[in-house]
């Protein structure tokens, strides 16, 4: 069993337990799917300033911020006593395209040549953790929710507002790794 | 309770209610008549526990998985966004279909979102960033709990990315 466990889960595992995560919330508290938000809440939480769109009674959305830390706490448990040892198995094609970038290390989930703290002070570093993650932060928000709110909450209750955002993840995504990463993994 | 369904509103000029406030630019607002004590969060803990090992287990939070799906080379990320809107589009068709209620017998509601200009320009930028970071805000909490320290800095730019959003709101074109 244990064994299984450790194996990567396929995809219509993962996908179906996901998927479940809408009813779930429905049911047990009337709340819909989301997790952008909490670095709204966040934000709300610590310093709301005189920014009207961070002053709002943020505890009541606190939940938000428990399924998070149980996330992080999960991810810690799959990691820790659930990993599996092997390398992770990429399509052919992705890992001779990584490797002509330089990019070889898959023992990880995360390649080691971009993923690192000594990797931090680099222009390369700056771009995929400052740059990278601030677009992540800012988008999510200006768009109003991230993969889990709009492609999984959104599609799911039939919101097509929330299928134009998708697209434009989409789009966005399609556009930086074969028009600009490839340039940004060279640096 | 009044609707829930929000009318956008770049620079309100009048006074607005918390739940309007905290509808703004956001999917995921609730508004439940119901108070609990604290810990009744912890249930969205468990799950969102569930969800972390979920994220790891099935490589997920993999920025090589996010390459292979923007380079369209693996099925893998199709198939899991793909299983979860399915199966989240049926359990939300078989609520409304029953009428069922919550487990403390309020009525289910899903806020209608309302269209507006950042769906495009945020979703752009965010889908820039996430090919970069190979990461969703959801993946950032899991890639730090697996032991990647370094993504704390990927997380407070995106923290300071939403903060950001809000300082510039109303300059933005919505």
């Amino acid at each position: 069993m244990l064994e299984t466990l450790k194996q990567p889960w396929p995809w219509y595992v993962a996908g179906a337990l996901i998927g479940l995560t809408v009813p779930y919330l429905l049911l047990v508290g009337n709340k819909t799917f989301g997790i952008s938000s909490s670095l709204r809440h966040l934000c709300a939480a610590c310093f709301p300033g005189d920014i009207k769109f961070f002053q709002y009674d943020w505890k009541k959305e606190a939940w938000n911020l428990f399924f998070v830390a149980g996330i992080a706490l999960g991810a810690f448990i799959g990691a820790q006593y659930l990993s599996d040892p092997e390398p992770i198995v990429l399509a052919a094609s992705t890992q001779e395209y990584l490797a002509t970038k330089g990019i070889t290390d898959t023992t990880q989930l995360l390649p080691s040549e971009i993923f690192s703290w000594d990797q931090l002070f680099t222009v390369r570093g700056f771009i995929f953790f400052v740059v990278g993650g601030f677009m992540v932060g800012f988008g999510t928000r200006y768009a109003g929710g991230c993969t889990s709110g709009h492609a999984i909450m959104g599609l799911s209750s039939l919101q097509w507002p929330s299928l134009v955002a998708t697209m434009m993840f989409m789009v966005g995504g399609i556009i930086m790794t074969w028009f600009i990463l490839p340039y940004l993994l060279t640096l | 309770m009044t609707s829930m369904d929000h009318t956008f509103q770049p620079s309100p000029a009048s006074q607005e209610g918390d739940l309007n406030v905290r509808e703004l630019d956001a999917m995921c607002v609730n508004e439940s008549e119901l108070q609990h004590p604290w810990w009744h969060n912890l249930k969205y803990s468990a799950w969102g526990l569930l969800f972390g090992i979920v994220f790891v287990k099935a490589e997920i939070i993999s920025w090589f998985r996010i390459q292979e799906m923007f380079r369209f080379e693996s099925f893998h990320m199709y198939g899991v966004i793909g299983t979860a809107v399915v199966v989240g589009m049926i359990s939300i068709a078989l609520i409304k279909r029953t009428g069922l209620k919550t487990v403390h017998g309020e009525s289910i509601h899903i806020p209608d979102k309302t269209f507006n200009k950042g769906q495009i320009y945020g979703g752009l930028l965010f889908g820039l960033g996430w090919a970069i970071t190979g990461a969703c805000p959801g993946p950032l909490f899991a890639q730090m709990g697996a032991g990647f320290s370094v993504i704390i800095v990927t997380f407070l730019s995106a923290w300071f990315g939403t903060y950001a959003y809000g300082l510039l709101r109303d300059k933005l074109p919505h």
